[in-house]
């Protein structure tokens, strides 16, 4: 705006917002650089990681990548060279270390295992949580302000003091260190959120829509599959990512109950160790495969990111 | 029509409602609708039933049998040793003992000075972004990032950068305070350790209070702002009687959420310090997790949850009577 006489207030000055721009901009790169730290590291050599003063130049190695997917053993170097041309990237840097690469290591199962609960405890507790939603938005549920904050509290418990009768419970069943014992608990712990964001989305649609529908011969259920459903596709699809972020970043129930087959990518980046300690380039490795999904989803949903991490309460 | 304007005498209430719902399914929408499916009232059920069962099943079943544990002297490691009821003993050895006590004065520590980390640079922040500079929603978006990853997969990797001669966090350290990078030993040091977890939390959920700040700051109408203007009130003025004020609610709902995670954190601490050196970062939860799973006190662990649980519980309702109250002014 002009600087002299129609000086609006709600307007901040130009220097003001200079200055507003460059702390806020240093502070966003200081927080990224342990993020940048991350990626650099997967693509360095162990010796590179660990050098003093941490280097910053350097030549990228898929090593990291490599002894991420893979388990090596040492061998003599007469061995390695009585093996013949190295086949593929990983066999070659491996080989360079005097190992080779004796098989496949944990890491991909280990990840598929999150995606897998991931997803389905996601589609559960979406499936269920819009149902309960759009029950506790359309009709007159006796108790209903109770039942939704004894939903609400249930999210409040520490998740140790959940896991101790939920291990009793699991080993009476069962479930132990299984995927659908996972999934099942995911989905009891993100229900609540997504019974309260979705009764939000589902409240801002109005009523009258389906009312009109009814008149117009619809029932009931036909009016929430065909006016409702799509009407609420954005708030459905935002609660899901909010879900997935959930299942795909726990770690407690998944250390506590998860030992072997089941057990997540959380519990099992930290126990990536190569000779003579934590192979940080791997574990970095790891953890970036692991983060970029997330980041992906963070973008796609900044809109909707202040309604999901309040439950609702704030919606812009 | 409805019943809820039926006049309701004493014994024939209920006889009386049910009356009244009858007519008023005799309307014609609703009597057309009764035809072709379900009704309204069952539809609600067979909607919310499924949510609340597995809500029964997987948070209340156990926890109701966690409070029965917490009565006895059950060991999860010897599941067919006698289980006898052991009354309050659980309770009473919980409040007495004194490692308890540090891992809630470690926990009170840990919450107060994230809080008021989070808070001050979170508020900040939101106010310099509502300057509304170029790209400011770009620049919001980065800054939002470190929230949304795992605290466990990221806690872990700060161990890397808190190394204390190889790692970066030591090394920048030791870069601005001219100090030995080998003597900057965050998370072996009994006096640094408890700030190394305070740094990370902050690191990653400072975004949280700010977005939830921004929303706040933007939940201020321009025109109370140029009533101040008209009043001559300086910047300062308008920033404590104006600006704080009408925040006040949005921060402290911030401060409840981040109060509530913190009270329960486990993860990141546990990958970061695990608790230690000795016990000077040992939380609550990793407290009653080495109870529980270390030393399989199933029944005392049981007992400490409880408290655990009722504490955040009753904190938090009184806490939320207080925020009502200043939305209410």
């Amino acid at each position: 705006m002009s600087s002299n006489t129609a000086h609006s207030v709600v307007e901040p000055s130009v220097t003001s917002k200079r200055v507003a721009g460059v702390i806020v901009v240093v502070y966003a790169l200081i927080t990224m650089v342990p993020l940048a730290w991350i990626f650099l590291t997967s693509i360095k050599s162990p010796p590179d990681s660990i050098a003093y003063p941490p280097r910053i130049l350097f030549t990228p190695t898929l090593e990291g990548y490599c002894n991420l997917f893979t388990t090596r053993t040492r061998q003599t170097p007469e061995y390695i060279e009585a093996l013949g041309a190295p086949k593929g990237t990983c066999d070659e840097v491996t080989r360079k270390r005097n190992m080779v690469i004796a098989g496949p290591s944990n890491f991909l199962p280990r990840f598929l295992n999150s995606l897998i609960i991931a997803f389905g405890s996601t589609f559960l507790a979406v499936f269920l949580g819009t149902l309960a939603a759009y029950g506790f938005s359309r009709f007159k549920v006796p108790l209903a302000d109770d039942l939704l904050f004894f939903i609400l509290s249930t999210r409040m418990m520490p998740p140790i003091a959940v896991a101790i009768p939920i291990y009793l419970m699991y080993r009476e069943l069962g479930l132990s260190d299984t995927a659908i014992g996972m999934i099942l608990l995911y989905t009891a712990v993100n229900v609540s959120l997504a019974v309260w964001l979705l009764k939000g989305f589902i409240d801002e649609i109005p009523r009258e829509y389906e009312e009109a529908a009814m008149i117009d011969g619809y029932t009931r259920l036909q009016a929430f599959r065909k006016v409702v459903l799509p009407q609420a596709t954005t708030g459905i699809a935002a609660t899901s990512i909010f879900c997935l972020i959930f299942a795909w970043n726990e770690y407690a129930f998944a250390a506590l109950l998860t030992s072997g087959t089941a057990q997540t990518a959380p519990p099992f980046i930290p126990t990536i160790i190569g000779e003579g300690g934590q192979d940080w380039p791997a574990v970095a490795a790891g953890t970036t495969i692991f983060l970029i999904p997330i980041l992906l989803f963070t973008i796609l949903l900044r809109k909707q990111l202040l309604r999901g991490i309040t439950f609702g309460a704030v919606r812009k | 029509m409805n019943p809820k304007e039926k006049p309701v005498t004493d014994t024939t209430s209920s006889a009386m409602d049910r009356a009244a719902e009858v007519l008023a399914r005799k309307t014609p929408l609703h009597a057309a609708q009764r035809i072709r499916g379900l009704s309204d009232r069952a539809i609600a059920w067979v909607f919310i039933f499924p949510a609340i069962a597995l809500l029964l099943a997987i948070n209340i079943f156990p926890l109701i049998w966690a409070i029965y544990l917490s009565f006895t002297n059950y060991r999860a490691n010897r599941p067919n040793a006698p289980v006898e009821n052991v009354g309050l003993r659980n309770y009473e050895r919980v409040l007495t003992d004194p490692d308890i006590w540090m891992a809630m004065q470690t926990t009170a520590h840990f919450v107060f000075w994230t809080i008021v980390l989070q808070t001050v640079i979170g508020f900040t922040l939101a106010y310099l972004i509502d300057r509304k500079f170029r790209g400011h929603a770009f620049w919001t978006t980065i800054i939002l990032i470190p929230m949304m990853l795992s605290p466990a997969v990221v806690g872990n990797f700060w161990r890397f950068l808190y190394e204390p001669q190889i790692g970066l966090f030591a090394y920048a350290v030791s870069f601005v305070s001219g100090l030995q990078p080998s003597d900057i030993r965050m998370l072996g040091d009994v006096n640094l350790a408890p700030w190394s977890i305070i740094i990370v939390d902050t690191w990653m959920w400072t975004p949280y209070v700010m977005l939830i700040c921004l929303a706040g700051l933007r939940s201020i109408p321009d025109y109370i702002y140029e009533a101040a203007e008209v009043d001559r009130a300086s910047n300062w003025r308008q920033f404590w009687t104006i600006t704080v004020p009408m925040a006040l609610p949005f921060i402290m709902l911030a401060v409840l959420f981040r109060g509530i995670e913190n009270f329960k954190m486990f993860d990141m601490v546990t990958l970061l310090t695990g608790g230690g050196p000795g016990s000077t970062t040992e939380v609550a939860s990793i407290t009653l997790k080495r109870q529980a799973f270390e030393s399989w006190s199933t029944g005392r662990s049981s007992a400490f949850a409880i408290i655990l649980f009722v504490a955040v519980f009753g904190l938090a309702n009184i806490y939320v009577k207080a925020l009502n109250k200043v939305k209410q002014r």
